[in-house]
Order: C-alpha cells, then sequence, then structure tokens
C-alpha cells in the first residue's frame, strides 16, 4: 500500500467521534458547569433588568393608549434586528468593550417587546366590573392597581416572561462570539477545534435549560391561575 | 465613519454577500414550506397529530439557532448545503404550528354549512378552510421569514456564507466599518423582510374577514 493510502486509511480511522465521553468526564466541573452557570447568570440578570424596565412601561402603556403604538413600534424594530448584528452595532459604539455586558443590553432589548405586550394584555384583561367593585370598596387607584389588577394580569405576564426566557437562553448562546461566556463559548470552541463533542454539550445543554425554564414557568404560569385550576377538575 | 461604511457596501463582494445571505433564507424558507404545509393539511382533522406539530413547535423553539447550526457542522460539513439543511429544520416549526392550528380553528358550523351546500371535502378545504386560515398561515410564514433572515447570519460559522461573513471579518480584523456595514445590512435586510411579509399577510386577508375584524366581531 502506497503512503498516501495509508495516510488516508489512518484519517478515516481516526475520524472523531461523534461524542467523546472520556472529554466530557476530564472538563466537566472546568469547562461544562462554569459555563451553565454562566449562561444561567446571563439569562436571569437580562430577564429580570428587563421586567424592571418592562413592567412600569407596560402600566404605562395600558393607561395611555396613545402610547402603546410608538412604544411597540420601537421595541419590535429592536426585536427583529437579528442578534449578531446587534452584538456588532454595541460593541461599535465607543465605551462599550466586548464581554457579557453588551451580551446583556441586547438581551434586554429583546425582552421587552414581549414582556411590555403581555403586560398590557394582562392588564386588558381585568374585567371593568372588577375594577368598579374595588373602586366603590374604596380603594386608591395606587391600590386598584397593585392589589388587583397586576395580581390578576400575573398569568399573563408570567407567560411572557416564559416566552421572553427561552427566547433569551437562546439568544445568549451567540453572546459567546463576543466574549459573553456561557454555553456558547462551548459552540464556539468546538467549531474553531473542529471537535463535535463540545459542540454537542453547549447545544445540547442549552436546549436542555430552554425546556427546563420554559416547563418551571409554564408550572408557575398555573399555580398563578387558580381559578383556571378550579374550572378544569 | 459613515463614509467608510458606504465603502463597504461598494466593495465588489458585498452584492455576492447579499444574493448569499437572500438565496440561503429564501431556499430554507421555501423548502420549510414544501415540508410544512401537506404535513399541516394531514394532520388537520386529527387530535393527534395537532398535538404533536405544537409539541414539535414548542421543542423547535427552545433549540437555539445556534445550537442547529453548529449541529450540522459535524453531521453535514461545512458549507452553503450544510447551513441550507440547518436553517430549514429551524424554519419549519412556525409555519407548522401556525397552519395546523389555523386550520383547526376555522369555525366548525361553517365547515358543516358548506357541506350542508353540497361542497365536497377538497372544495371545502380550498374555499372555505384554506382562505379563512390564511391570515394565521402567512403570520407563521412570516415569523419564519424574519427568523430564517436572522439565522441566515450565523450561516458564517460553518461556511456557508452570507452577510454575516462581513461581521467576522470585521471583528476579527478589528475593522469596525466592515462589522458596521455588515451589521446595517442585515438589520435592514430583516426590517424588510418583517415589513413585506407583513403586507403579504394582509394581501392574503380575505375581504370578509376583514370587515369581520374591523366590526370588532
Amino acid at each position: 500500500m502506497s503512503n498516501a493510502g495509508l495516510l488516508l486509511l489512518q484519517d478515516v480511522l481516526e475520524e472523531p467521534k461523534l461524542i467523546d465521553w472520556e472529554w466530557l468526564k476530564e472538563n466537566f466541573w472546568e469547562d461544562i458547569v462554569p459555563a451553565l452557570q454562566g449562561h444561567i447568570f446571563l439569562s436571569v440578570i437580562s430577564v429580570a433588568v428587563a421586567l424592571v424596565i418592562a413592567l412600569p412601561v407596560g402600566v404605562l402603556s395600558a393607561r395611555y393608549r396613545k402610547a402603546y403604538p410608538p412604544v411597540t413600534f420601537v421595541t419590535g424594530v429592536l426585536y427583529s434586528i437579528p442578534s449578531l448584528a446587534l452584538f456588532a452595532i454595541l460593541i461599535s459604539i465607543p465605551g462599550v468593550e466586548i464581554g457579557p455586558s453588551p451580551v446583556i443590553i441586547a438581551l434586554v432589548a429583546y425582552s421587552l417587546l414581549i414582556l411590555i405586550r403581555n403586560t398590557v394584555a394582562g392588564l386588558d384583561s381585568v374585567p371593568p366590573e372588577t375594577i368598579d367593585a374595588a373602586r366603590g370598596m374604596g380603594l386608591t387607584d395606587r391600590q386598584i392597581l397593585l392589589r388587583v389588577e397586576l395580581p390578576l394580569a400575573l398569568p399573563i405576564i408570567v407567560a411572557g416572561v416564559r416566552i421572553a426566557t427561552v427566547t433569551i437562553i437562546g439568544i445568549a448562546t451567540i453572546g459567546a462570539y463576543i466574549n459573553g461566556g456561557g454555553l456558547g463559548a462551548l459552540i464556539f470552541d468546538g467549531i474553531d477545534r473542529q471537535f463535535p463533542t463540545e459542540i454537542i454539550a453547549g447545544a445540547v445543554l442549552a436546549t436542555a435549560l430552554a425546556i427546563i425554564a420554559d416547563l418551571l414557568l409554564l408550572g408557575l404560569e398555573r399555580y398563578l391561575r387558580p381559578w383556571a385550576r378550579v374550572r378544569r377538575t | 465613519m459613515f463614509s467608510k461604511i458606504f465603502e463597504v457596501f461598494a466593495r465588489p463582494d458585498f452584492p455576492e454577500k447579499l444574493r448569499e445571505h437572500v438565496m440561503l433564507s429564501l431556499a430554507a424558507l421555501l423548502v420549510a414550506i414544501a415540508i410544512a404545509m401537506p404535513v399541516a393539511l394531514l394532520i388537520r382533522n386529527t387530535r393527534l397529530g395537532a398535538a404533536i406539530a405544537i409539541n414539535i413547535g414548542n421543542v423547535g423553539r427552545a433549540v437555539p439557532s445556534l445550537a442547529i447550526l453548529a449541529l450540522a457542522l459535524p453531521l453535514f460539513g461545512i458549507g452553503f448545503g450544510s447551513a441550507l439543511v440547518a436553517l430549514t429544520a429551524l424554519a419549519i416549526p412556525p409555519i407548522l404550528i401556525n397552519a395546523s392550528t389555523g386550520l383547526r380553528e376555522v369555525n366548525k358550523d361553517i365547515i358543516d354549512a358548506a357541506r350542508g351546500m353540497g361542497l365536497s371535502g377538497g372544495e371545502i378545504l380550498a374555499r372555505i378552510q384554506l382562505p379563512i386560515a390564511a391570515p394565521v398561515i402567512f403570520a407563521g410564514i412570516r415569523t419564519s421569514a424574519v427568523q430564517t433572515v436572522a439565522s441566515a447570519t450565523l450561516a458564517t460559522f460553518i461556511g456557508g456564507g452570507g452577510l454575516g461573513d462581513l461581521i467576522v471579518e470585521g471583528y476579527s480584523r478589528s475593522g469596525p466599518e466592515i462589522l458596521l456595514a455588515g451589521a446595517l445590512a442585515v438589520a435592514i435586510l430583516a426590517i424588510i423582510t418583517e415589513i413585506g411579509f407583513g403586507a403579504l399577510e394582509r394581501a392574503f386577508t380575505p375581504k370578509g374577514l376583514k370587515i369581520a375584524q374591523k366590526r370588532g366581531s
């Protein structure tokens, strides 16, 4: 057999396996767990910051209806900018360094549309008779908002949090390209090194994280809707 | 800075990247429609089918687009074809969910009335169910199209070409004008896609439905 033929044979035999369990074992605590933690950190911070912005904006948009179309327009445009492009635009701004901050800014921007829309829809779903009754009982506007409207709107707001969280967990993987960390770092490293195991580890964990977050928030949504639970049984 | 960005747009390889991006997105969208629509039609009358479609859609929503594209690399190799397979897989769920729920939610009384008038199953599908479900079906296609244009930016990581190439080039060679030019081009393309498919959605809403929407019924 010629030398070239031998080399070719060797190539075929040593083709990297799709899953290298040894690598997974060796790098579990050093690489994989920190990447997972980083991913959870990015997602939780982003949803939390987005909620702090979206709740007041949503309440105001529900009150002052004229403000609602411009708000959905601006957040809608932000939402439709592809994430890699938004990351690129953000790091082009002087003073914004690559790292987790521009990733968090982008993830917050993506959550706003969904969260604001669901806050408004949630407040709209409160029956006017309920608000009338609360007013009749002598509650002030602030008390009505905090003790009647928001609690009743909560399931729909949580439904928004659920969609936003799943979306964000997916987009956060791309943030690793600008050094945001998280599970995307495994995927990009795997692409660079042509190492399928690392790609699969990052991809599977990101998907699992999104599905788990989805189910947990779905559970919360159901728990917050006791009236629906009663009706169903 | 702005003149430098325009210099990038004037580069001879810019139209080529743009063409790749549009071709990749369009091809993925068309293949996804060709797969999702027949499936939605087949399962429109079965409860199990609808449940399966919705679950596929939910899981599909949870899988990060980068994960699908990156997984295509070890499975299908580097290049346009590999990116096309990944983008098609990403484009199917929104179309499937919307087409399946849209067809299912056509009022049963209307279908009964049509049957009473002597329309066959095929006629009911073509003249009642599809037109009434059209806005919902097109909303799914629009979601999918915008998402595909966005995800096509990531094709660059597996050698699929497109405008993402410019972003990567600008990032790795720290050419801020190339980075921004690529990002702006992608953003504008995505917004045009959103607006264009929104218009398509309105165009395919039957006149009767529009009147009903206006009346608020």
